[in-house]
């Protein structure tokens, strides 16, 4: 176990849950983002601060995130569309789930590539046809993982990392959202 | 001891009528009392089992005080008040035996569930025909799900099966029962310090299992056949409507992943121990079929589902323990059956001291050990013993 080394420091995470066991309130933790109009449909977002451990934290610069739509949509394409930023948190998640649990079962990892396709029927957005959602109707992530291990180990550190996924969990679960109005 | 009703409570009112154990017949053992039907590897129904628990108390001459329902134990002295229906007992050591399953345990959010949708849990339900007709949502895939669904369905009404995770397993591996490998390849006997994760084994769902004359499998695969429409885990009643979550496929590949691992665990331990010869040929199963597009919601005003039915899982009641040793989730806090406060202790409860802890037959060597403290460590330190 100790030959393998995909770069995840799984005893401090390891020591995290013991110690967050009789601490609830050190785990609570609020992310936050700001963000932007520019114009038309182009917005920028900023990712700084954040809440955790019982204090103010930050990351070490501020990551910054211009939002727009394509032009096939007659918008400038200054950025990605928000709905591709949630592939974007989906496959790193899911990316971090399967280095973590392969540190924690003593699996080496050579590469692991996901592809991911997020099914989306624009004709809910547009007010087209009112039995359409908006978001989407599925979403596909292919893994392709060279590792030490049989395939059935790495399916299972697939299924485990979708198991402790926060993205995961907030795109398949329903989540309260509240917007107002400041 | 001291029995809130009658011998062999839970089994006589707490199971449906068509309950049945889920291990074999000859894995119901107990000190010097076994199975001794013509039927070994068939699956006791409850009467069965009510009879077999019976015979156990009149042959071991257990001092049953029957219609004792202990209202309050609390710390007195050097030991402990007990409060019962029928008067009070100071003792030095207490033994709690009274299970992990005495209380059905309901989502909050079963309070949001229309007023049209009728509700049930394990506790109430006896039989298909208490049910309106029409549509059921059950709630819960472990044991009690499965076949709650199975003979809903048979009854000719429309099942959804709400899939959370879960343990599959097949009733028969290579011509035997699944429980005897479990028995003879030594998986029950791994001892509570022994495992990694011991909370998680501790609140392992019930297999899918249920004992049938034919030995059957039920498994999610044999649900879709019946017609049960699996949907995902059941996240949240919303303005009447019940959201699931949609990760079914991964709660499918997670349950089918351990089968495997655990029927890899039967085959090692076969060619090891040189059993291939009286077993059959190791087998593998088809994967959990997901299904085309799994339903995020149910509109439950909609008529569709006339029931729900919450088969998702058991507490234990420890309102009449007044010693403060139950932790925040409401669950005892004991070591291999030593409760944290002098000469009290626990039996049968999950993973106690070994897998086989909540069997029949896992009571015995729980008891000898537990016993064996209670004997040596709490009567030894007696005044004058």
């Amino acid at each position: 176990m100790t030959t393998v080394a995909n770069g995840v420091n799984v005893q401090a995470l390891l020591d995290a849950r013991e110690a967050l066991k009789g601490a609830p309130e050190a785990a609570q933790f609020v992310w936050r983002a700001s963000s932007k109009w520019q114009d038309g449909v182009h917005s920028t977002t900023r990712v700084k601060e954040f809440f955790g451990l019982g204090q103010e934290q930050e990351h070490k610069s501020e990551a910054v995130f211009d939002a727009d739509h394509p032009e096939v949509f007659a918008a400038q394409d200054n950025g990605i569309t928000p709905i591709e930023y949630l592939l974007i948190g989906l496959a790193s998640c899911l990316t971090a789930g399967v280095a973590s649990v392969a540190q924690n079962r003593g699996i080496q990892l050579r590469s692991v590539e996901a592809a991911l396709e997020g099914k989306h029927d624009i004709r809910g957005i547009l007010g087209v046809d009112s039995d359409v959602r908006n978001g989407f109707n599925d979403i596909k992530v292919t893994f392709t993982i060279d590792a030490d291990a049989s395939r059935q180990d790495i399916e299972a550190l697939v299924a485990q990392s979708q198991k402790r996924s926060a993205v995961f969990d907030a795109l398949t679960n329903p989540t309260d959202v509240t917007v107002e109005v400041a | 001891m001291l029995e809130r009703g009658e011998v062999a409570n839970s089994w006589r009112h707490e199971r449906w009528d068509s309950f049945r154990l889920l291990t074999p017949n000859w894995q119901s053992r107990l000190p010097g009392h076994r199975y001794e039907g013509p039927d070994p590897d068939g699956y006791m129904t409850m009467a069965e089992v009510t009879a077999f628990i019976e015979g156990f108390a009149a042959r071991s001459g257990a001092p049953v005080r029957t219609g004792a329902d202990v209202t309050s134990v609390r710390r007195a002295g050097d030991g402990y008040q007990v409060t019962t229906g029928g008067g009070e007992f100071r003792c030095r050591s207490v033994v709690i035996a009274s299970g992990a399953c005495n209380v059905p345990v309901v989502p909050p959010f079963a309070g949001a569930v229309p007023g049209s949708v009728e509700q049930l849990t394990p506790f109430d339900y006896r039989g298909p025909a208490q049910l309106p007709d029409g549509g059921v949502l059950v709630v819960g895939a472990s044991a009690t799900g499965v076949q709650l669904a199975a003979e809903l369905r048979r009854s000719g009404r429309p099942v959804t099966l709400s899939v959370g995770e879960h343990v599959r397993l097949p009733r028969t591996y290579r011509g035997r029962d699944v429980l005897w490998w479990m028995d003879a390849s030594g998986v029950w006997d791994q001892r509570f310090d022994e495992i990694d994760d011991l909370t998680r084994a501790r609140r392992l769902p019930s297999p899918q299992l249920i004992g049938t004359d034919e030995r059957t499998t039920l498994d999610l695969n044999a649900l879709t056949s019946m017609g049960v429409e699996p949907v995902g885990r059941l996240a949240a009643v919303r303005d009447g409507r019940a959201l699931f979550s949609g990760g079914l496929r991964n709660v499918f590949s997670l349950a089918d992943l351990k089968m495997e691992r655990l029927l890899d665990t039967f085959d090692a331990w076969a060619r090891e121990h040189g059993r291939d010869g009286e077993v059959g040929p190791p087998e593998r199963f088809a994967p959990t079929r997901a299904p085309e597009r799994a339903r995020l919601q149910l509109d439950l005003r909609g008529g569709e589902i006339r029931t729900i039915v919450w088969a998702t899982g058991f507490r234990p009641d420890y309102g009449w323990l007044d010693v403060p040793v139950v932790d925040e989730k409401g669950r005892l806090r004991h070591e291999g059956g030593v409760v944290d406060s002098p000469g009290l202790y626990a039996l049968g409860l999950p993973v106690l001291r070994r897998r086989r802890s909540t069997f029949i037959h896992g009571i015995e060597s729980d008891a000898r050990e537990v016993i064996d403290h209670l004997a040596t460590v709490t009567l030894a330190q007696r005044p004058g013993a």
